[in-house]
């Protein structure tokens, strides 16, 4: 794995959005070709999201040939509560850059029949060419997407029960109130994600340190999901200084030290502009001396 | 033409690069329209599946919901209150002249007038929408002739009444029919005001309490049988006093019906009211605050001060003395308020999902850039060339 750590919050965000700008630039999108990027939500990737939609503002960077997959949907919330994930991505993401809606997929809470659902996007993303880039968070007890402790290793896309912990962390909100928290969701598999080209976890903040501990330091095990990407051959995470109070003195120095070389991956930063310019600079070649 | 079955192939324009007024603040949010009303762009995302066919930037400009004014006797040389044989074409022309102002529906107001004018000139004024030729005409405000001789103001001593026995049946008479009229103002005080409030309630048109020397009791009484607006408060009625604040007082009266409160016209420009008495009366109930300009005939007329009666007035567009209120509570004073009042909010005075799209474009001043109708420009300000 890639181990990346920054000080701040602000900061992890930032490399997040580069790395994620640099991933789709490089791989030259075209109508036959899309990048097709999986997508979190939470509150971990707003600042991600957030240097994103600047980037798309600032035309360095296009979502136009860009598929999106979200990981998961609360079960029986409308699609239109503003606490749905639908909402979410909408006021967060979608509203403010320049994708297609057909090109996003969110799984539907309120499908009539809920594992046909999840069958179903997982035959979408199978029909997208599979996952270029996979991008989650983590939960304070170490899931990633809702596969919480306990989940296969292997599991597809599929409904869920929400364990108490997450219940509890959601419970903001929704007026701070468990009785209004969706009890159950879709969401991706452990196994879905992990047949993703490339997977990069967004961790932030010193509630989830303990998560991340167990998560990279401990065993692959099914209680700590997201221990499953050890066994990733191309997994990148990101974090703040908080996130890695749990971590020894020397994991947290290795990769300290790693970061001249991490940081290549975001420096130089790529922008479709420059594309455009080389473009119409080699059209001009002929013309020149 | 709106919604129907057509609405769903019409073009969706996305306005963007703007602030919209919307729950009462001003939002970093783009408007969309489609088929004449205002588009929820989340639903089109998750369920049609579309972007908008055209984008239009609006500078960074304020988008609100377009104005209503409902006390306005006319403009531009014309008067409504004059029996012509076309006053249609009067009320066009102050239609179209007001797209300017960023008014997108108006009641046109006639004064106390004789019989033979309301016979002549209330069946010529039908209820209208809006367009490229004008604001919408949402019915005839009729201002008298029930009034209070003592706060007649400048309404003819000749033409006023009092009811007759047989009270509502008078008020027909009088005016003729009550097809096309929207708004009445009358003086509670007058006997057998009450059965009138109530049965012009019953009709679905909306009773203003004005020109009256009524003390709060009365008036209070008259909201109970229906009454829902104020014309032109402070103006035209006994001022407020201490011990009996009378018609002023129902801004925080505890003897309104539940769940109603009671909404006030104000003429915002700093001649009939003293801007500190318009921000009293905003403070105490700022929910109720309808902006109205009471325009006369010389609205219009060459470029500001004009004279009305002994006065002269700087005619300056409806937001000019609302200073001291935030600039949302002023906006929505001249839109959401009255439509509030004559029960129009979910259609007008708002630019919720599935509203009409009767919008104005402002620059930070507040000065009109642009009028919108049902999603279509049908006034903006000429760019000076360079």
């Amino acid at each position: 794995m890639k181990l990346i750590i920054l000080d701040h919050y602000s900061q992890a965000s930032e490399w997040a959005a580069k790395y994620i700008r640099n991933r789709i630039i490089q791989f030259n999108p075209g109508p036959d070709k899309y990048f097709t990027l999986g997508l979190p939500t939470g509150s971990t990737p707003l600042g991600c999201y957030k240097k994103l939609i600047e980037y798309y503002k600032n035309g360095d960077l296009s979502f136009k040939y860009v598929k999106t997959f979200n990981m998961d949907e609360y079960v029986g919330l409308p699609r239109d509560h503003p606490e749905s994930y639908h909402s979410f991505m909408w006021n967060n993401f979608f509203k403010h850059i320049d994708i297609h809606p057909e090109n996003t997929h969110i799984l539907d809470g309120n499908a009539a029949d809920l594992q046909a659902e999840c069958d179903a996007f997982e035959e979408k993303i199978k029909a997208a060419g599979g996952i270029e880039l996979f991008v989650g968070g983590i939960g304070p007890d170490g899931h990633i997407a809702f596969n919480e402790p306990g989940s296969s290793l292997v599991s597809r896309t599929r409904v869920k029960t929400l364990a108490m912990d997450t219940i509890l962390a959601n419970a903001r909100f929704f007026d701070g109130d468990l009785a209004k928290v969706p009890t159950m969701a879709l969401t991706v598999g452990v196994g879905t994600v992990m047949d993703a080209r490339e997977v990069m976890i967004l961790i932030t903040g010193a509630h989830k340190a303990f998560a991340l501990y167990k998560a990279i330091e401990e065993g692959v095990n099914h209680m700590w999901t997201v221990s499953a990407f050890q066994q990733h051959p191309r997994t990148v995470f990101v974090c703040d200084e908080d996130a890695t109070l749990e971590l020894k003195v020397k994991t947290v120095k290795y990769f300290k030290g790693l970061m001249l070389v991490h940081n290549k991956l975001v420096d130089p930063l790529y922008s479709i502009k420059e594309k455009e310019i080389e473009k119409s600079q080699s059209s001009k070649k002929p013309y020149s001396d | 033409m709106r919604g129907g079955q057509g609405a769903a192939r019409a073009p969706v324009i996305q306005f963007t690069n703007c602030r919209i007024l919307r729950g009462g603040a001003l939002l970093r949010e783009d408007l969309w329209v489609r088929g004449g009303r205002i588009l929820d762009p989340e639903k089109l995302f998750f369920e049609e599946r579309r972007v908008a066919d055209e984008q239009r930037d609006c500078g960074g400009c304020i988008l609100a919901p377009g104005f209503i004014d409902v006390q306005i006797n006319g403009g531009f040389g014309v008067d409504f209150s004059q029996a012509s044989e076309d006053v249609g074409s009067g009320v066009a022309l102050v239609a179209r002249r007001i797209l300017s102002h960023g008014v997108t529906s108006f009641c046109p107001t006639l004064v106390t007038s004789p019989l033979e004018v309301y016979h002549k000139v209330l069946p010529q004024i039908p209820v209208k929408s809006g367009g490229p030729h004008g604001a919408g005409v949402l019915g005839v405000h009729l201002e008298g002739p029930f009034i209070s001789r003592e706060k007649r103001g400048a309404h003819p001593e000749a033409h006023l009444r009092s009811f007759e026995a047989d009270a509502f049946q008078d008020v027909l008479a009088t005016y003729g029919g009550l097809d096309n009229v929207r708004i009445v103002t009358l003086a509670p005080e007058l006997g057998h005001s009450q059965e009138v409030i109530r049965a012009l309630t019953a009709l679905g048109i909306c009773v203003s309490l004005g020109h009256s020397v009524a003390d709060l009791g009365t008036a209070e009484e008259a909201v109970q049988s229906g009454a829902t607006f104020i014309t032109h408060l402070f103006n035209a009625m006994l001022p407020f006093h201490h011990r009996d604040p009378g018609i002023v007082g129902l801004l925080t009266s505890d003897r309104l019906p539940a769940g109603r409160h009671i909404f006030y016209g104000m003429i915002a420009d700093g001649i009939h009211t003293n801007p500190a008495a318009l921000r009293i009366a905003h403070r105490a109930h700022p929910k109720g605050l309808v902006l109205v300009t009471d325009a006369v005939p010389a609205l219009g007329l060459g470029n500001g001060r004009h004279t009305l009666g002994q006065q002269e007035v700087e005619v300056d567009g409806l937001t000019a003395y609302v200073a001291g209120c935030s600039v949302e509570s002023a906006l929505e004073a001249a839109s959401l308020h009255p439509a509030q009042l004559l029960g129009l909010e979910k259609r007008k005075g708002t630019l919720d999902f599935g509203a009409d799209a009767d919008f104005v474009v402002l620059d930070d001043s507040l000065h009109v850039r642009a009028t919108y109708i049902s999603g279509e420009l049908v006034w903006q300000v000429e760019e000076a060339r360079p």
